[in-house]
């Protein structure tokens, strides 16, 4: 097999399984036990998912730039993707069995609480990103242009984690907020670092 | 000119006259499939059954919630910030000898034993809606005798303004406080109005059974117009004071939580709404009501203050 076939044949559909299985567990552990309160887990499920896949994608152009394997970027789309599915998924519980699809009653949370404001800014964010993800959409907005659009991820990341971090502090100390915070900001970080640092370079 | 006018009570809303007749008979049997349906689904074989547990005043015939529902989701952070911690780790417990020592503004001060707590007054089962203030809510049957029988033992004075509890600090038996996850002990207050009224409670027991560990064993408050973090859990000492207490959940932070606590869909927490709640075991969530539903009984502790300042 040369290396297109890998990927299509081996690679590609290891990490669609690896993506869903996350969701599988859910239904499976569920099926199990449903718990005292089901509602609750598949909210905190989808959303901290969510969470870790948008990092996942945020991950990969830093391994990338440290480890040379550069065909880890045929993956990122589909992460990206899923990232967002987990935060449908996530939204889609909360505005149906919070809200029973009441808009108006969904938009004063998202008004008046700011963990609600910031997890809705992430997801929001995150849609023209999914749309703009086929190869046409790429070519329609040209290079340039679509890397530009999908910075986005890097507000959804913040917000995302500001989301998490409201919603937790409740109970103090809030570790694992903390934690995806501080992974957020070294991907952020590493990538503001290596911007000036090629400035820098190219300006010598 | 003729104005029609709706009839006040419509045929199909008016009772039968020999159903009406019987309705002493209907209310009993409810009441007898609440109380059987509270001490039947108990599950833990181990427990030690109360006996001779008499029927309570202000009990709602709601769905109670089940006995795996009321023992596996808890908060009691003195087994760790999870749900499901506390009935994994409580075990490590001892709630047998165990003693609760009594002072300030009263005049029988002293450490009194669980032994004898138990034998003051006779038990009856209470089955009260509970409601967290994160927004969820369960039915629970309780066990137990009123506060105001326990707090009278040991004669308050007139200058028991207000009544302060804690919970046992004991990292070996609560893993959990190896932690710093809330500033322990644990502490709780209610004013003596509210610690001395009917609807508050001394809890001893769950589903007709003592009380399991994870829901405060030996021995706890049950006050079910206020948020659940009120209702403190394994007490080991009552203080009666004339200074309004520190709760610990005030003292964590003051802008989200306060001394009263009631529960109030009119004031949000400031991170969520406080006008619906999950109740545990339903799919979509309800309303939630003005002091959980006990308005009618509570509400005149409350007249002339205004809740949004003591939330």
């Amino acid at each position: 097999m040369n290396s297109t076939q890998w990927r299509r044949r081996v690679f590609k559909p290891v990490v669609w399984v690896a993506c869903l299985a996350p969701l599988a567990y859910l239904i499976y552990s569920l099926y199990l036990d449903l718990g005292a309160n089901p509602v609750e887990t598949v909210t905190n499920t989808t959303g901290i998912w969510t969470l870790r896949f948008v990092v996942t994608t945020l991950a990969i152009s830093p391994l990338r730039w440290l480890t040379g394997l550069n065909q880890l970027i045929n993956y990122r789309r589909l992460i990206g993707l899923f990232a967002f599915f987990y935060g449908f998924l996530h939204f889609f519980t909360y505005f149906f069995l919070d809200h029973q699809f009441d808009f108006a009653a969904m938009w004063e949370d998202v008004r008046l609480r700011p963990y609600i404001t910031a997890g809705f800014t992430g997801f929001v964010l995150m849609i023209p990103l999914a749309l703009t993800s086929t190869k046409g959409w790429i070519r329609r907005l040209g290079g340039k242009n679509w890397n530009r659009l999908h910075m986005l991820i890097y507000v959804t990341a913040c917000a995302a984690v500001l989301h998490y971090y409201w919603k937790v502090s409740i109970k103090l100390p809030p570790t694992n907020p903390m934690i995806y915070a501080g992974i957020v900001a070294a991907l952020l970080g590493f990538r503001v670092w290596r911007y000036f640092a090629r400035r820098t370079a190219s300006e010598v | 000119m003729l104005i029609k006018k709706a009839a006040d009570i419509r045929e199909s809303e008016v009772t039968p006259k020999e159903l009406f007749l019987r309705r002493r008979e209907f209310i009993a049997a409810a009441g007898m499939t609440a109380f059987a349906v509270g001490s039947a689904l108990a599950q833990n074989p181990n427990a030690q059954k109360i006996p001779n547990l008499k029927k309570g005043p202000f009990n709602t015939d709601e769905k109670v919630n089940s006995y795996k529902d009321v023992t596996t989701y808890n908060n009691f952070y003195e087994f760790g910030t999870d749900k499901a911690d506390p009935a994994q780790y409580a075990h490590s417990l001892r709630p047998r000898p165990w003693s609760v020592v009594v002072e300030g503004q009263c005049g029988k001060p002293g450490t009194y034993h669980i032994e004898d707590i138990l034998k003051w007054v006779p038990l009856e089962e209470r089955i009260y809606r509970l409601r967290c203030v994160e927004a969820w809510s369960m039915v629970v049957p309780w066990a137990g005798y009123p506060m105001s029988e326990f707090l009278k033992k040991f004669e308050p004075t007139s200058r028991a303004k207000y009544v302060e509890f804690k919970t046992l600090v004991d990292p070996r038996q609560m893993p959990g406080q190896t932690e710093p996850a809330l500033r322990w002990p644990y502490t709780e207050g209610l004013r003596m109005d509210e610690a001395n009224h009917p609807l508050t409670l001394l809890g001893l027991g769950l589903y007709g059974e003592v009380l399991p560990n994870q829901n405060g064993a030996p021995l706890r408050l049950v006050v079910p117009w206020k948020y659940g973090f009120k209702s403190i859990k394994s007490i080991v000492r009552v203080r009666f004071v004339e200074d309004e207490p520190l709760n610990t959940w005030k003292q964590q932070q003051s802008q989200e939580y306060g001394f009263y606590a009631n529960v109030n869909p009119q004031v949000d927490h400031p991170r969520w709404s406080q006008g619906s709640e999950r109740r545990l075991g339903e799919f979509f969530r309800r309303k939630t009501l003005m002091f959980n539903g006990y308005a009618d009984q509570v509400a005149s502790l409350y007249t002339g203050m205004d809740l949004r300042k003591y939330y």
